[in-house]
């Protein structure tokens, strides 16, 4: 299995520690990934604010190349995701808008390979032998409140991909490396993540509704699939806990990281990159029925 | 989808509704931007109570979508709401008529800032300064990209500790990455580009200088 692998901007810096834990993972259990060569930015929520075509456009560079290539694309990124994926649909119905991109385009696209996220691509039902043979410490430690976010899964006429309401796809990954995972309501509640320079307050806000949601369901931990959702509830979580009072302690981890973990990979790196601390969680004993869940409200 | 038997309006000079200047093109101009049949909307609300940021906003979703259909443009275009707005397809995955209202918000911010409207300067003025770091390097360097959101909006002190503790932990990349196409990227901005930003300089001419040099970052 062959992907032509997007990072995007955030895996090259603040997220650095989803790509290193992405590409330790599909290694090891059998996902190839070469990077698409000369990728650019997908365009993010700025592009489609300022013009429509301009949010086709970005994402379709990368798809000409991508076709150049033969592969269809993995994304790891939950926003990278949503605008490749929703360029990738318009463009293969909308011919005269292809055809005028592609004027421009040193590599045309044509519609011939599709994008996929990497939660889809890991919890294909075909991986998950090669993840169970791997694993060599499941994490039963964990109590995780999955958060999916608003991209990875809305529009879902376009994503097409899990529940947009009730997704599971992280769910079912980290309960097959032994993580207990919660129900909660909160999991494609939006973070705010694209105000995190313009609205602090806003965000913070936000942000506060997730963490006390995911510990009230009795998360010892958060896990997701986005570089925006994971340094905001991470990088902003002090500021919470400064503003309303409450302590919260609740390491994000991109879901890779777990993965890697389980399958003893090397990832000490990425974790120290955390802001919230990682070691206490991963170290606590295992308890069975511990009843946070009560009384946190 | 054909929307229903709702006529075209015949206006071609202003009508008042109670009292409110209404301009038919109006949704027109945000149906063609965005793709999208604003006259199926039949006001159940169910947009603005899904809506994550509707707490923070001055006109509700449904509101808003409720002023396209009758025209009302002034309110709308003036709105923090269209600002405020996260994309976050919330209201467009839960619309029982199949409106996007995220796209409908797309254009609504096309049309203020082509007008000179935008409200929320410091994210219409975020988005920009987003773009052109991408026209700038081909990928988004955070670094550069932050700091020259703060000079623009002339706040550099707030979350000082943040970047520091962000720092401290190597989550910041200190050098760009420049693209090799970058040149086609720039093609790719200019382009497609329809709302010239405000207020517009002349366009440059040739190899596309980033266009960081013009636009909202000196307003």
């Amino acid at each position: 299995m062959k992907y032509a692998y997007f990072p995007g901007c955030s895996l090259h810096s603040t997220a650095k520690e989803y790509d290193c834990s992405t590409k330790a993972v599909c290694e090891t259990i059998g996902v190839e990934l070469e990077e698409i060569p000369d990728w650019n930015c997908c365009g993010a929520s700025s592009a489609h604010s300022l013009s429509h075509k301009l949010s086709l456009a970005l994402p379709a560079r990368n798809l000409g190349i991508a076709e150049k290539m033969g592969l269809d694309v993995a994304v790891p990124c939950a926003a990278c995701y949503n605008r490749m994926r929703a360029a990738e649909q318009e463009l293969r119905g909308n011919t005269s808008e292809r055809e005028s991109i592609n004027k421009i385009l040193s590599a045309p696209f044509e519609g011939g390979i599709s994008v996929k996220t990497l939660p889809e691509i890991i919890g294909a039902p075909d991986l998950a032998e090669s993840i169970r043979e791997n694993v060599k410490k499941p994490l039963s430690q964990l109590k995780a409140a999955c958060y999916y976010g608003c991209l990875l899964v809305r529009p879902p006429k376009v994503m097409g991909f899990d529940d947009a309401e009730d997704p599971r796809s992280l769910d079912n990954i980290v309960s097959a490396i032994g993580v207990e995972t919660v129900n909660w309501p909160y999991k494609v509640e939006c973070c705010g993540a694209s105000f995190a320079l313009t609205k602090p307050s806003i965000v913070v806000k936000l942000t506060y509704d997730i963490l006390r949601y995911a510990k009230a369901a009795g998360a010892n931990c958060i896990v997701c699939a986005c570089p925006l959702c994971q340094a905001n509830l991470d990088t902003r979580q002090k500021d919470v806990e400064a503003k309303y009072g409450e302590k919260f302690n609740l390491p994000i981890f991109y879901f890779t990281e777990l993965l890697a973990l389980a399958m003893d990979l090397p990832v000490e790196d990425c974790l120290k990159r955390h802001m919230v601390a990682t070691d206490e969680v991963l170290r606590a004993p295992i308890t069975v029925g511990s009843g946070e869940n009560a009384d946190k409200r | 989808m054909e929307q229903p038997a709702a006529s075209e309006h015949n206006t071609e000079s202003p009508t008042i509704i109670l009292g409110v200047r209404t301009d038919a093109d109006f949704r027109l101009r945000v149906e063609s931007l965005s793709g999208e049949k604003v006259m199926q909307c039949y006001q159940c609300g169910e947009c603005t109570a899904g809506c994550p940021m509707a707490f923070a906003m001055d006109l509700m979703p449904n509101q808003v979508l409720r002023m396209v259909q009758l025209g009302v443009s002034k309110p709308v275009l003036e709105s923090s709401t269209i600002w405020l707005c996260a994309g976050c397809e919330t209201c467009a995955a839960r619309c029982p008529r199949l409106v996007s209202l995220s796209k409908i918000m797309d254009a609504l911010r096309q049309i203020a800032l082509s007008e000179g409207k935008a409200r929320e300067r410091n994210v219409a003025r975020f988005h920009k300064i987003f773009i052109d770091a991408v026209a700038r390097d081909g990928r988004v360097h955070e670094v550069g990209m932050l700091a020259r959101y703060k000079m623009a909006a002339r706040d550099l002190f707030s979350d000082m500790g943040l970047g520091l503790r962000m720092f401290l932990k190597g989550k910041l990349k200190l050098m760009p990455d420049k693209i090799k196409g970058v040149d086609e990227v720039r093609r790719l901005i200019r382009d497609t580009t329809e709302t010239p930003p405000h207020p517009s300089p002349k366009r440059g001419g040739s190899a596309a200088p980033p266009p960081s040099r013009r636009g909202l970052g000196g307003g």
